[in-house]
């Protein structure tokens, strides 16, 4: 397997190389046929004559022009010439015509484009940054222009200040060429319309917000200017500080699940050793169509960060110092640490918990070995803490835990309802895509307690703002199908043919109900009657409408209960089985769909085929050669009680911090601390590794081989762009363990481990390394009736065959407020922090973002006589922390918001026991508090800080 | 019995005075114990002779200018509003040569009553071009407008009917009329002159083409430097809505047109279409690159006729005189009347309509009566400040488009500017480059970086430095400005430069 290995030629992809200058158009219809320079070219109809001329092989100059923007027309040297036009017309803006007859190269072409570049030289610095890439000096170079007959005493702007504020890029306003290039990226690829142009004439100058520098302006830091900039002017520090990078390698970002594919650019260090200079976003990415946001495009230095362990590390007991050992000396303590344990407790008295961080072939070898080697089905992922209801909802309703659509599917969608989730902020180069639909026209309901960046943002403004309550989730959800319903606005025809019709009728009967009507779900929702019935009108409308939902929708104590709602709505509007619509989770971290395919459930194999089944045994049974158990293993809450009860006592925990992310800490640290062993692989000593006996490096996405796959079931290669920094691959290193437990496991390359899961599961067959190779990525299902896999699901019929509507009832939770606890609590995240922030805060992103805080309301505060800045004691039934508030009106009174991105946060510490009664999936969305103004830190702080620095200790005595 | 006294309230004479000349006259007036009706008109263009007042008794108007406030107990002494012999009396108004002479008819009616009397309008045919257009097919409209061979006054001469035709064959839900009223040449003051004086007839006009492609919304793009035109706009269109003809069911024809006012912010380069659309869009005015034609995607992105004042004016005469009575009117492919505006150094500037055809000379001689200052003309220049600057062996040139094209120069917006001996042609050639560096909208390379090398390149020779290479080197210069550019403004700044260097060329070498 030779293919993942190979060097990819380098090319800069996404600065010259094959860039036809503008996009594909968007026109259908016959293709034209016209002559340049003599060779009859055919294109598609409205292609600039720029893009004909490069698929023909004819280069014509361009420096304002790229393909991932609209033709500008600017920079004046692709002027050409066409037969019985008048002048020289700019190739990208003059559309193609049959019989058309373009000359790109004259004398007189020649000269006025020599002409062009000289005016640029005359105010453009003689060598641009030394490390840089500069298309203007390439094309001098390539006309020969050498003499600046202007000279360079004019007025010019030379001189000019850099902007260095943002900790990735610089721009240099002498280097720049005033193409808009970085203006249009901004506003038409990314969408925040940060930038722009100040001054007119010979005056003008790009300027990021109201004449701010950069940090101080709306500017998100996703690096599509620096992208899109033909000069030096923006530009990477990175590559200021290392140099041209020599290589690069294609590959897929290990951050949130948009999954956008990169080029990892990369050269030798001084010391020889490769060093990513950056990375870039492909245009050919599926996912991502060349866009990247702050944390994929520059959030990568965790990577080498100096808190990475590179060394395993053992100890008997966790207030003993950590001991450096050999990978021998670590597996085999480990080794026998489990075998021990399951000596004395019995075979099911271990366990494992897979990370949707891993690769997919991590993920099932870490499943593969709980199950064969381990002995019991005791794996579960941290897909449980965050999607577990959408494979449960979706499975039950339209028969596959997955996501309906291809991320492009949104350009084609008319009204779209986004539900408990903050796009802009945790999926946001999806959330460009959606921006840009949203500008072209279609229609936005948000539902959300909170007023996200999309209910009014730059040139979009959501139509509906459903404010809900948070817990008022199912609620909501059955009044829109009961408006639905009640008016006679459901799609008739696909429910009779597409739906299972004895539970349609049940759960119309059901649904027609009056505790179902918007003037009821008022009290439970807060959101008023008339608002919800325009909104359910809108979606009902469509004609295309699609749903997006986030983990505002999973974790509650329905989390299930609502996916199936949004499946009900979404099969009662006939909004399936095509482009535009559908039903899209938006997964949280980077392989949440992945882990969750390989079979990292206690209670299903890979592909979601359940334990008891014994044809699905005997076949897992045939390949790994082991006897499996019947009987669904432990979920990770089980996994805690059993621990504290003392029946389980051993756990593999791979790439997953579940002492930081998992609700109500303290349980979860008691549960921890009762352990006889934990074996944490992790790049860093993570808050679970502070109550580990055993630490085994693992490698980030940069070290290794393998696959994620995104939130629209897009297979992605991961390849590895430098040496694995401890030695081995996670993959490796799962496999070392099983194998130090006596079962054995042989594979050379990761794309071994994914022939064998293509050979188990009927959803992956045609998968194989040579394919994404070839293909560049493949959403599942992908088999013989699908070979180049499937952007669209449930096309003609359901995966389940007919569409199952599941009845909804309304059960609020436990989890309500009280005198005592009179506010409700709910949870987000930030743009440029990710999850726990194990990796972000370990960048130049907490420049951005470097503590979590409370939002409050000012009613809530004011009553509270909280100011902006002040530390507010948030305390609920499971415990109290201590966070600095912000006073915002985004948040309705009577709800508290926060982040849990720092550990020290505790955010954790109060979030509850309560959980998805399908899936134990944790209500983090909701926790009733008290919040009130404080002057120290909470109790479980102050522990934290003893505990924690006790740990550095002990781990700064293995360093020695 | 009363007199009625007629005193512009144009920008023009009230620029001269005619605000305090109404004060005096109405204080001269009352002290006489004469009983005076002033009436506000618009002008009829001879700024030589504003403030030019009006006294109107037995059906006819004797005209007396220019007239200051220190000449009114003079005049009055002489027996004004009388018959007297002041030396400020010019005799009966129809009868001064200057405006005898001139083949009016888009100017028909500036200056002989209040503008924004919309009776006044009616009673002078207004509103018939309108009237008939809204009987027609739209077709049959624009055949009309193409019949009379319009071509766009705004300075790029397009056939008007085809434009329209453009837009009517576009299918669309949502069109626009959009009219240039950003007047920005220097030494042009035609549209202002038509808006403050005769405003309804711009509005019949714009109504005209929106009956014709069927939109029903139009806006008027005024520069922010003509705030009477802006008051008289605002008011007529009140007025006209009032009446009917502007708004829902013009008419009882089921035809509405919404018509609105927004005014510019000082750019010259909004006066191209392009960029005037950005701007009325709420974006920086910046020029787009065409095709596609704003006929085809236009304001908001939808098909959109972009006329100037003037020929929306133009076409109410077409449509209420037929399109055979303008055609009459002009020369070869230039048909119907042409509006010169006569400024700079001229002894009587103001605005002449003729027919196309007449030539340079007879203008700036006969209407014009050469300089101001009595010093010989030295140069002309034609089609504002990106026209070419003619010599005197060029002054019998025919004024009309392909006449002036043929000696590399243009009638743009009709714009004329002259110049004595006094003149430095270099210096002349320089202002041309520093007016595109100062106004370029700064999109395209060859405007942006080369108009300001255009101003340093030409002061290294008029400083002779390395002269020869320089000239070399404008020239070429000239040449990427003229064929690399974007838009009119950098591909029209060379004309100036170049015309002043071929026919002054020693004014490059002192």
């Amino acid at each position: 397997m030779t293919s993942m290995n190979q060097n990819i030629i380098f090319q800069r992809a996404n600065k010259i190389g094959g860039d036809l200058g503008t996009p594909k158009p968007l026109q259908i219809g016959l293709p034209v046929t016209l002559s340049i320079d003599g060779n009859e070219v055919t294109v598609a109809p409205g292609s600039s004559v720029m893009r004909a001329a490069a698929m023909a092989g004819c280069s014509v100059p361009k420096l304002c022009a790229t393909d991932s923007l609209d033709a500008f027309g600017s920079c004046r040297v692709c002027l050409v010439e066409i037969e019985g036009r008048r002048g020289y017309p700019a190739s990208c803006t003059t559309p193609v015509e049959t019989g058309m007859v373009v000359k790109t190269q004259s004398e007189k072409l020649h000269k006025l484009r020599r002409n062009v570049v000289e005016l640029y030289l005359s105010d453009h610095p003689t060598d641009c940054q030394p490390t840089g890439e500069c298309e203007l000096h390439d094309l001098a170079a390539t006309l020969g222009v050498s003499q600046i007959r202007y000279g360079k005493t004019g007025d010019n702007h030379l001189e000019s200040a850099k902007d260095e504020s943002n900790p990735y890029f610089t721009f240099d306003p002498a280097s720049c060429i005033v193409c808009y290039r970085c203006v249009r990226a901004c506003n038409d690829i990314q969408g925040t319309f940060a930038l722009t142009v100040d001054g007119r004439g010979f005056e003008s100058k790009i300027t990021a917000g109201q004449s701010q520098d950069f940090m101080d302006s709306e500017c998100v830091s996703c690096g599509a200017c620096v992208n899109a900039c033909p000069t030096t002017a923006l530009t990477e520090k990175s590559v200021l500080e290392l140099g041209q990078p020599e290589r690069s390698v294609t590959t897929t970002c290990a951050y949130c699940g948009v999954g956008c594919s990169f080029h990892a650019e990369i050269k030798p260090n001084e010391a020889g050793v490769d060093t990513v200079v950056r990375m870039t976003p492909d245009k050919q990415g599926l996912a991502n169509e060349g866009h990247a946001c702050i944390k994929g495009r520059f959030a990568y230095g965790y990577a080498t960060h100096e808190d990475r362990i590179i060394k395993p590390m053992i100890r008997d007991n966790i207030n003993d110092p950590w001991q450096e050992v050999s990978w021998n000396g670590a597996i085999q303590f480990a080794a026998d640490r489990l075998r021990g344990i399951q000596a004395k407790y019995g075979p099911d008295s271990i366990g494992g918990i897979t990370s949707s961080r891993c690769t997919n072939e991590e993920t099932y070898l870490v499943q593969k070995m709980v199950r064969a080697a381990f002995g019991n089905n005791n794996v579960d992922t941290c897909a449980r803490v965050c999607h577990s209801p959408t494979g449960y909802g979706l499975k039950t309703t339209l028969g596959e835990s997955a996501g309906t659509q291809a991320f492009n599917s949104v350009a084609k969608s008319d009204v779209i309802m986004v539900m408990g989730a903050n796009p802009t902020d945790a999926h946001p180069v999806f959330a460009s895509r959606m921006k840009r639909r949203l500008r072209e026209g279609a229609k936005l309901i948000v539902v959300d307690p909170r007023r996200i960046e999309l209910v009014s943002g730059a040139h979009v403004k959501a139509t509906h703002h459903l404010s809900l309550r948070p817990g008022g989730n199912v609620a909501f959800i059955n009044a829109m199908a009961h408006v639905i319903v009640s008016e006679g606005l459901e799609a008739k025809d696909f429910i009779a043919g597409r739906c299972e019709d004895e539970a349609y009728q049940k759960w119309r009967k059901f649904i027609l109900r009056e505790d179902n009507s918007p003037e009821i779900t008022e009290r439970s929702t807060g959101i008023p009657a008339n608002d919800l019935r325009a909104a359910a009108r809108l979606f009902a409308a469509g004609p295309n409408s699609a749903i997006y939902y986030g983990l505002g929708v999973s974790e509650h104590s329905q989390g299930s209960t609502t996916v199936m709602g949004i499946a009900n709505l979404a099969m009662l509007t006939g909004n399936l089985g095509r482009e535009g619509v559908g039903v899209n989770p938006l997964r949280g971290q980077n392989n949440v769909q992945g882990s969750c395919d390989m079979g990292s459930f206690p209670h299903e194999l890979p592909g979601y085929r359940h334990v008891s089944d014994p044809a699905v045994r005997a076949l897992f049974e045939g390949e790994w050669k082991v006897h499996l158990q019947s009987e669904p293993g432990l979920r990770i809450p089980n996994m805690f009680d059993a621990s504290i009860s003392g029946r389980f006592r051993g756990l593999y925990c791979q790439g997953e911090d579940v002492a930081q992310s998992d609700p109500n800490t303290q349980h979860v640290e008691h549960a921890l601390r009762s352990l006889d062993c934990l074996i944490v692989q992790d790049i860093f000593l993570n808050e679970t590794a502070r109550f580990a006996h055993v630490f085994l490096p693992g490698t980030s996405f940069l070290e290794k081989d393998g696959t994620f796959t995104n939130a629209e079931r897009r297979i992605s290669p991961v390849r590895k762009a430098i040496a694995p920094l401890p030695g081995y691959a996670d993959w490796e290193v799962t496999q070392l363990l099983s194998n130090a437990m006596g079962y054995p496991m042989n594979y050379s390359h990761p794309s071994e481990i994914m022939d064998e899961i293509a050979r188990l599961t009927p959803t992956f067959t045609g998968v194989s390394y040579e394919k994404l190779d070839r293909l560049g990525s493949i959403q599942w299902p992908c088999n013989d009736a699908a070979p180049e896999g499937t952007p669209t699901m449930h096309i003609d019929e359901f995966v389940r065959g007919k569409g199952y509507f599941a009845i909804t009832g309304f059960v609020p939770t436990d989890e309500r407020t009280t005198r005592r606890y009179p506010l409700l609590l709910t949870t987000g995240r930030i743009l440029s922090q990710y999850n726990v922030g194990a990796q972000t805060r370990r960048t130049a992103n907490s420049e951005f973002y470097s503590e979590d805080v409370l939002e409050l309301h000012p009613f809530d505060a004011e009553e509270r006589g909280i100011n902006a800045g002040d530390w507010c004691g948030i305390s609920s039934r499971a415990g109290e922390t201590v966070l600095r508030a912000v006073i915002t009106d985004r948040v309705q009174p009577g709800v508290v918001y926060t982040t849990f991105h720092f550990p020290f946060s505790g955010a954790n510490v109060i979030t509850t026991d309560n959980s998805d009664w399908a899936t134990n999936c944790p209500e983090y969305k909701v926790t009733a508090v008290q919040v009130m103004r404080v002057t120290e830190q909470s109790e479980w702080q102050k522990e934290y800080r003893v505990f924690a620095g006790k740990q550095e200790e002990l781990l700064d005595q293995a360093r020695v | 019995m009363s007199v009625r006294i007629f005193i512009p309230q144009d920008t023009t004479a009230c620029a001269l005075g005619a605000n305090q000349l109404v004060l005096a006259i109405e204080a001269e007036a009352e002290r006489r114990n004469i009983e005076l009706e002033i009436v506000r008109n618009g002008s009829r263009g001879a700024f030589w002779l504003e403030p030019l007042v009006e006294a109107e008794w037995e059906g006819k108007r004797y005209a007396f200018g220019p007239v200051t406030a220190n000449d009114v107990q003079a005049l009055f002494d002489g027996g004004f509003p009388g018959e007297t012999q002041h030396a400020l009396s010019l005799g009966l108004t129809e009868e001064i040569p200057w405006l005898k002479n001139q083949q009016r008819l888009t100017f028909e009616r500036a200056g002989l009553g209040d503008p924004l009397s919309i009776e006044h309008y009616q009673l002078l045919g207004g509103f018939e071009g309108l009237r008939k257009a809204l009987e027609l097919e739209p077709q049959a409209i624009v055949d009309s407008v193409k019949e009379s061979g319009l071509r766009g006054r705004g300075g790029a001469a397009f056939p008007t009917g085809i434009k329209w035709q453009t837009v009517l064959d576009t299918a669309g839900q949502q069109k626009y009329i959009v009219c240039n009223a950003d007047e920005g040449d220097s030494g042009t003051f035609a549209d202002r002159l038509l808006m403050e004086a005769d405003p309804y007839q711009l509005i019949e006009g714009m109504a005209i083409a929106a009956v014709a492609v069927g939109a029903n919304e139009g806006y008027i793009y005024l520069r922010s430097e003509y705030p009477v035109a802006k008051k008289i706009l605002q008011q007529a269109i009140v007025e006209a809505e009032a009446a009917n003809w502007l708004g829902k069911d013009i008419q009882g024809s089921g035809k509405d047109f919404q018509l609105h006012l927004r005014i510019g912010a000082g750019a010259y380069i909004c006066g191209e279409e392009t960029s005037l659309l950005d701007s009325l869009e709420g974006k920086r005015g910046l020029v787009r690159f065409k095709p596609p034609l704003p006929a085809i995607e236009g304001l908001m992105g939808k098909p959109t006729v972009v006329n100037n004042v003037l020929s929306f004016a133009a076409v109410t005469t077409v449509l209420a005189r037929g399109a055979e009575y303008y055609k009459d009117f002009g020369t070869g492919r230039s048909r119907g009347t042409l509006t010169l505006q006569l400024a700079g150094n001229i002894k009587r500037g103001g605005l002449v309509e003729l027919a196309f055809g007449h030539t340079l000379r007879e203008l700036v001689e006969d209407y014009g009566g050469g300089t101001a200052t009595g010093r010989p003309m030295r140069a002309i220049q034609v089609g504002g400040p990106l026209g070419a600057y003619l010599p005197a062996p060029q002054w019998d040139v025919k004024l009309d488009y392909e006449a002036l094209a043929e000696i590399k120069a243009m009638l743009g917006h009709g714009g004329i500017v002259v110049f004595d001996d006094g003149v430095d042609m270099a210096q002349q050639a320089r202002f041309a480059m520093e007016f595109c560096a100062i106004e370029s909208c700064g999109k395209c390379t060859p405007c942006r970086i080369g108009s300001v090398r255009g101003v340093e390149v030409i002061d290294l020779i008029i400083a002779n430095d390395n002269r020869a290479a320089n000239r070399d080197l404008l020239e070429e210069l000239c040449e990427t400005m003229e064929h690399g550019s974007l838009c009119a403004m950098g591909g029209l700044t060379p004309m100036p430069v170049r015309s002043a260097m071929r026919h002054f060329s020693k004014d490059f070498e002192r």
